[in-house]
């Protein structure tokens, strides 16, 4: 069997290791989503502690490298419970606070965009907190938020490549590889780079629609 | 939890540290200059009118902003040498720094420029402003004061994504990290400890950007809305 590394051969490895760049950035959007709610309920939350909890959250999740989160959740944490984490669980762990931080910062802005009056008059029709929440002020936010979210999902699969490091395999550790081999760098980054665009870009201009639309709404 | 904490090691490598640090201020410092020069080359393209200029750079900003920095950092590192380009480690890390930061800062630049009225300008020739205090006062202060928290935001994220350059052995902040983490095993530690640096930095650039803030722009906020 000969193990010339083709054009098509590069590019079908690169494919092959894509499928892991898609379902890692869905978990880590999945949960970081799931997990990112959370921290913003707690961010405009009335009871001071738990919001500045939520606050030492963003500010460290958002105010240090992901990179670093990913050497954390892989070595750190592996060290400190005497564990060993598979790259997999390891990325999705740090993922998965990167996304929060910054989708629970997102998502507040959302929230607080919303004027005074809004809670107010949901106040003055005696709706209780959490009612508040559910009928006016989220269904409001939601409309706000669509669009940096679909942005920031960009981030987060771009993010992915840093698994990487931590030996994940999607598609940049097998770009990684691939050059290892064949030292073709220039064709094999670019490659890897395409089928990134390829991703990110649809998404890009998702979002860019949707804010226009919204800022025409506006005016 | 069996595990006994010992932040002894940073005590003994604090010169480490510091040096990695260092190195990630000024990689930082020079990519994100280089990058706001291309960034306000691009935003002058962007807004030309010129269609070919246009769409060269459109181009550009949307090629980087849509694939991770790690393929950009790589291509050029690992690439450029074959077209007979030679870089160290920290010129590529640099080099691959400016570019995306160009990228991100051309079109922030852009909105701030857009974000001028022409009765605003007009108003002011009108007004008998001398063409100086035009550009100072009508079109630069304000446009400036429009785009200034996202600009200090994209510069936060900035000096994070330089630890990547960690990756190509720019000896920067988190390959300081890395570096211990291999002779000691005390993971934790090292890589809190990095974090903590990082985020001691990402604080000093915020406060020096409100102070700027409190200071240059606080007049102009009425264009803000």
């Amino acid at each position: 069997m000969s193990d010339e590394f083709t054009l098509g051969r590069i590019f079908i490895n690169l494919l092959i290791a894509t499928k892991w760049t898609i379902i890692l950035s869905i978990i880590a959007f999945v949960f970081g989503g799931i997990a990112g709610f959370l921290i913003m309920m707690m961010r405009i939350s009335p009871i001071k502690p738990i919001r500045f909890l939520s606050w030492v959250y963003v500010e460290f999740f958002e105010g240090t490298p992901l990179l670093l989160q990913l050497f954390l959740a892989f070595f750190g944490v592996s060290v400190v419970f005497g564990i060993n984490l598979s790259p997999l669980v390891a990325a999705t762990i740090a993922l998965t606070a990167f996304t929060s931080a910054f989708l629970a910062d997102i998502w507040r802005g959302a929230v607080e965009a919303l004027p005074k009056g809004q809670w107010e008059a949901s106040s003055a029709l005696g709706f209780g907190y959490f009612k508040k929440l559910r009928y006016i002020i989220l269904p409001q936010a939601v409309k706000l938020a669509i669009a940096p979210t679909v942005g920031f999902l960009v981030q987060v699969i771009k993010g992915t490549s840093l698994a990487s490091v931590i030996g994940f395999t999607e598609l940049s550790r097998a770009a990684s590889q691939i050059n290892n081999v064949t030292l073709k760098a220039l064709l094999v980054f670019a490659l890897a780079g395409a089928i990134y665009f390829l991703l990110c870009y649809p998404l890009s201009l998702w979002s860019q629609r949707v804010e226009q639309r919204l800022n025409q709404q506006a005016h | 939890m069996g595990y006994a904490f010992d932040f002894s090691v940073i005590r003994d490598n604090i010169g480490l540290f510091v040096a990695g640090a260092l190195l990630t201020f000024r990689v930082s410092l020079i990519a994100i200059a280089f990058g706001l020069i291309l960034g306000i080359i691009g935003a002058l393209f962007r807004t030309s009118g010129n269609r070919i200029l246009n769409a060269v750079t459109l181009a550009y900003v949307e090629v980087i902003r849509n694939t991770p920095f790690l393929i950009q950092l790589f291509f050029i590192f690992f690439g450029l040498p074959k077209l007979g380009i030679r870089l160290n480690a920290e010129q590529a890390a640099i080099l691959s720094l400016a570019i995306n930061f160009g990228a991100y800062s051309t079109e922030i630049v852009r909105a701030g420029v857009e974000s001028i009225p022409k009765g605003q300008i007009e108003a002011a020739m009108a007004l008998g402003f001398k063409p100086l205090k035009i550009f100072r006062y009508i079109i630069l202060t304000p446009a400036l004061s429009n785009i200034y928290t996202a600009l200090t935001g994209q510069v936060i994220l900035a000096v994070l994504f330089t630890s990547v350059v960690s990756q190509i052995a720019t000896e920067d902040l988190t390959f300081a990290g890395d570096f211990l983490n291999s002779r000691t095993f005390r993971s934790f530690e090292i890589y809190f400890t990095v974090c903590l640096f990082y985020l001691a930095i990402v604080w000093i650039i915020k406060g020096f950007a409100y102070w700027i803030e409190r200071r240059f722009f606080e007049f102009a906020k009425y264009s803000r809305r």
